[in-house]
């Protein structure tokens, strides 16, 4: 088990290319499921390579358990990588894929054979070892790609959008599998992923990026309840953060957090606002109403509600209607800088 | 720590070496076609000499034997004549057949496609001999008609091969959006999908025409006056003068006859590797 | 209706190609069967059906024999080398670096230059009295300036000479055809190595050669055929030369069919190339059909 830090670490590529790291400081905690999650081109993947020592930064250090291995091959650092394309190796069976590293490192053919069973025995998958990559199943050879990748008992699990070439309905219940699979063997993860669902429900604790900088680090709730930035309130949540504008400050709302009045208690200090309902869409669950605001400080500024379909509460189309947010739910952004400010008083 | 440096230099150095070794040995003689042509003959055949470099001020007295007093001009002339009547005869018949391979045979269209395609593993010496009786006897032995109408022979299966890849390509909606839209399939065929190959018909063109320029032994077979040749066997065979080479005229031949094709060869390359490795690049 | 139609159109469009290649190459190829079994000269008419009587004076030549045995060292020697030499490039070629595109030019010229000229340059350059080998030999006193080595004029030596241009001039196509193997490995792969421990030598043998092979083989299988059925390094070097010593099958089938005249016994000369062609033929459908199945 090993903990990751990076300091200050960068990478710089030619003009034109995207995905570059400017000056990342990051540590993880012991056993812990670290998310980097950003846009594409945000640098996510470029960290996590650099990491696994696949790419060399321009500047900046990589301590992993405690040893400095910046100048450290890949195979040096002892870690595990799983690819988003999984990059099996075609021309072996999966056994001969899991014992691949065990092989590296010249392990005697008894003890390889046993681990290689024990892996495959984990991820449920003894019956394929005869079979070679292009027989399988996506799903099978995610796990396949993840026995490869436990067989050696790394001390640090480096994944890649593992999840991305599988289809929606497998992504859902391989994500589980995965979180369930990583607290059993309690060894620290960093996983990258596009998919805020993804970082939220696997990740203790989930780094945003953007534009190769760490734009916030904190639980899901945090990250998600408390952004930090304009970034991380509009990249987290479907549809995004209402971020409205007035009196040099930006206001950020929820869309969850803007109910018809009717519905907050009455001691509940609250922000009323004049909501001329646009349209609705109905998405089972619940339903999310678009609209634009009226008189008061953001005249004219659209903004989304997302409410229970449980609601009875019906918004006839181009009506004004009473809704609020309450007070505690308001998130105060800086103008200039995006940043998260003290709440202040709106005219 | 330093590994990782050491490493990078070993690699470097065993980059760099590799590279200059092959580089000097696969381009060497054509270093020395280029130098052997501008030297004066007594610069030429004097062993005291450097022959790496000029002991003597360059001269142009090979190229100009080479163009006034040889069939040299008279040779490339030839080449560059069977060269497009070979293209013409090619694209005529290898577009169409690819084409109809490629999409409206179904599973006999690959089968004969495959067919085609080894044909083009059959080597000209093995052809060679019954073909003198059939060039014998459709009368042009001794003319360049004689290798213009056998070397479609392996040209088109060669062509029909890479186009049909080509074609392959193509998305078949946009035949069909086109024949919708009240084309009949000739039509599509003419108007949508050769326009949209012009790039994959152009690298048949090219490779067509290297392939005339650098075929040796049907020339060699099929015609024996000088007059008639084309240049690969033109400068090997006929600038030699009873057991005389003239060798400055002879390497200033041989540059001038290869550099272009080299040239335009290079602009195409990937295409034509695409056509060998069909199928198993995977 | 369009149905009816198309079902003329594809044979329209396919069959003139097939009925000239059927023509130029299915005729003649069955001829050289008939040629073989007949008495056919030059300039003779009528056809006599003699057995294999051409099949047993040429295995009773001597100097068939030889060529029969130079053709299969010529193929393979220069075949390894070729496989050895394009491996190691493609292996340095496969990098980015600057200048790739001209040093990829200059390493293509052995191929692209018409063979014919190629062989012709080092014909100069292997020349009894003004090699420029033998000079730089002279200079560095490895040999006596009137003992040097005749490149093209001893046995031994002008049959490593023709392998060695053979190989010159096959280097190239094997090289980029490789390289299309190996550019064609997805870079996740060597880094998933790289990562579970393999250095570079378990890189390079256990993934990336065994998953180019089914490529190499397309690069051995062309290259053994337009070695073994090609004459024209041989032809323009040594004639086949000293003393037949360079001669190869269709060098000898050349001499003998074409000018010797004798176009029965070259035809059954040329016949011997027919195994190992058949023998290529199917090794490339097998790999064709497995390519797709897989």
């Amino acid at each position: 088990m090993a903990v990751v830090q990076t300091r200050g670490l960068t990478k710089l590529f030619a003009k034109g290319q995207v995905g570059a790291v400017v000056d990342v400081d990051l540590e993880s905690r012991e056993g812990e499921f670290l998310v980097l999650l950003g846009p594409s081109g945000s640098g996510k993947t470029t960290l996590l390579r650099m990491i696994a020592g696949l790419e060399e930064p321009t500047s900046g250090e990589i301590w992993i358990g405690g040893v400095l291995v910046n100048d450290l091959t890949p195979r040096q650092r002892r870690i595990a990588m799983v690819f988003q394309s999984y990059a099996l190796y075609p021309h072996l069976t999966v056994l001969g894929n899991i014992e691949f590293p065990l092989k590296a490192r010249r392990m005697p053919k008894e003890e390889r054979r046993r681990k290689a069973q024990w892996a495959a025995d984990l991820l449920g998958i003894g019956r394929l070892l005869g079979r070679k990559p292009r027989e399988l199943s996506g799903g099978e050879r995610q796990r396949v790609a993840l026995a490869r990748a436990i067989v050696r008992e790394p001390s640090l699990f480096l994944l890649d959008e593992p999840l991305s070439n599988l289809d929606a309905k497998l992504r859902a219940s391989a994500r589980e599998e995965l979180e369930q699979f990583q607290k059993k063997i309690g060894t620290t993860t960093i996983y990258v992923t596009h998919d805020q669902v993804e970082a939220m429900a696997m990740g203790d604790r989930v780094v945003v990026m953007n534009q190769g900088a760490v734009r916030q680090i904190g639980t899901p709730a945090d990250v998600y309840d408390e952004p930090q930035d304009t970034f991380v309130a509009a990249f987290l949540g479907s549809p995004p953060m209402n971020l409205l504008e007035a009196a040099g400050v930006i206001v950020g709302f929820r869309p969850e957090h803007f109910h018809p009045s009717a519905a907050l208690p009455a001691d509940e200090p609250v922000l009323k606002l004049a909501f001329r309902a646009k349209h609705e869409e109905y998405l089972g669950a619940e339903r999310i109403l678009y609209g634009v605001l009226e008189g008061g400080p953001f005249d004219g500024e659209k903004a989304v509600a997302r409410m229970s379909s449980t609601l009875a509460a019906r918004f006839a189309p181009d009506v004004v209607h009473d809704f609020a947010v309450a007070k505690k739910d308001l998130k105060f952004f800086d103008r200039e800088k995006e940043t998260r400010t003290e709440p202040r008083a709106l005219a | 720590m330093a590994g990782v440096r050491a490493r990078q230099l070993a690699f470097r150095t065993f980059h760099w070496t590799v590279l200059a070794v092959f580089s000097v040995l696969l381009a060497f003689p054509f270093y020395w076609m280029l130098i052997t042509s501008f030297k004066r003959t007594g610069d030429l055949y004097d062993l005291r000499n450097n022959p790496f470099v000029f002991n003597q001020k360059p001269t142009l007295e090979h190229l100009r034997l080479l163009v006034n007093e040889t069939l040299f001009l008279r040779w490339l002339g030839n080449t560059a004549f069977a060269g497009l009547v070979v293209v013409a005869i090619t694209l005529l018949l290898a577009v169409p057949a690819a084409y109809a391979l490629a999409r409206l045979t179904g599973r006999w269209g690959g089968r004969i496609g495959i067919a085609i395609f080894l044909t083009y593993l059959v080597p000209p010496t093995l052809l060679f001999i019954p073909l003198s009786r059939i060039v014998a006897w459709l009368n042009l032995q001794d003319t360049l008609w004689a290798v213009i109408v056998v070397y479609p022979s392996f040209t088109i299966p060669f062509s029909t091969w890479l186009l049909m890849g080509f074609f392959k390509s193509i998305p078949p909606e946009l035949e069909d959006a086109a024949m919708v839209d009240g084309l009949t399939r000739f039509q599509a065929f003419l108007k949508l999908v050769i326009p949209i190959s012009l790039s994959g018909i152009l690298t048949v063109v090219i490779f067509t025409f290297t392939l005339v320029t650098q075929e040796f032994v049907y020339a060699l077979t099929f015609i024996s006056s000088a007059s008639h040749q084309t240049v690969g066997v033109g400068v090997p065979i006929y600038l030699v003068r009873g057991d005389v080479y003239y060798w400055g005229s002879l390497m200033a031949a041989c540059l001038i006859a290869s550099l272009p094709i080299a040239v335009l060869y290079n602009l195409f390359l990937d295409r034509f590797i695409a056509g060998f490795t069909v199928g198993s690049v995977k | 209706m369009s149905g009816v139609r198309q079902r003329w159109l594809g044979p329209a469009m396919f069959l003139p190609a097939v009925l000239y290649v059927v023509a130029l190459v299915g005729v003649p190829f069955v001829l050289a069967f008939f040629y073989s079994v007949g008495d056919v000269k030059v300039g003779s008419v009528g056809y006599h059906f003699v057995g294999f009587r051409n099949f047993t004076s040429v295995l009773q030549n001597p100097t068939f024999l030889r060529a029969l045995r130079n053709s299969f060292v010529f193929t393979v020697a220069s075949q390894i080398l070729v496989l050895v030499g394009a491996n190691l490039l493609a292996l340095v070629l496969k990098n980015a670096f600057r200048g790739r595109r001209f040093v990829r030019f200059l390493i293509l010229l052995p191929w692209v230059a018409p063979v014919s000229i190629g062989s012709i340059g080092w014909k100069w350059i292997l020349d009894s009295l003004y090699s420029v080998i033998n000079w730089v030999l002279v200079r560095l006193h490895l040999v006596k300036e009137f003992s040097a080595p005749m490149w093209l004029g001893e046995p031994k030596l002008a049959m490593m000479s023709v392998i060695l241009v053979h190989t010159w001039h096959m280097l190239p196509f094997a090289t980029v055809i490789i390289l299309a193997g190996w550019t064609a490995i997805p870079k996740d792969i060597p880094e998933a190595a790289a990562v579970d421990g393999a250095g570079f030598f378990r890189r390079m043998f256990q993934i990336e050669l065994p998953m180019m092979l089914p490529i190499i083989n397309v690069a051995v299988l062309f290259g053994v055929i337009f070695t073994f059925t090609d004459m024209t390094v041989i032809y323009i070097l040594t004639r086949g030369g000293p003393y037949d010593t360079t001669q190869v099958l269709p060098s000898l089938a050349f001499f003998t069919g074409i000018l010797g005249s004798d176009l029965a016994e070259g035809a059954a000369i040329s016949i011997f190339l027919v195994p190992l062609l058949v023998a290529v033929a199917w090794l490339m459908l097998r790999s064709a059909h497995r390519a797709e199945v897989v």
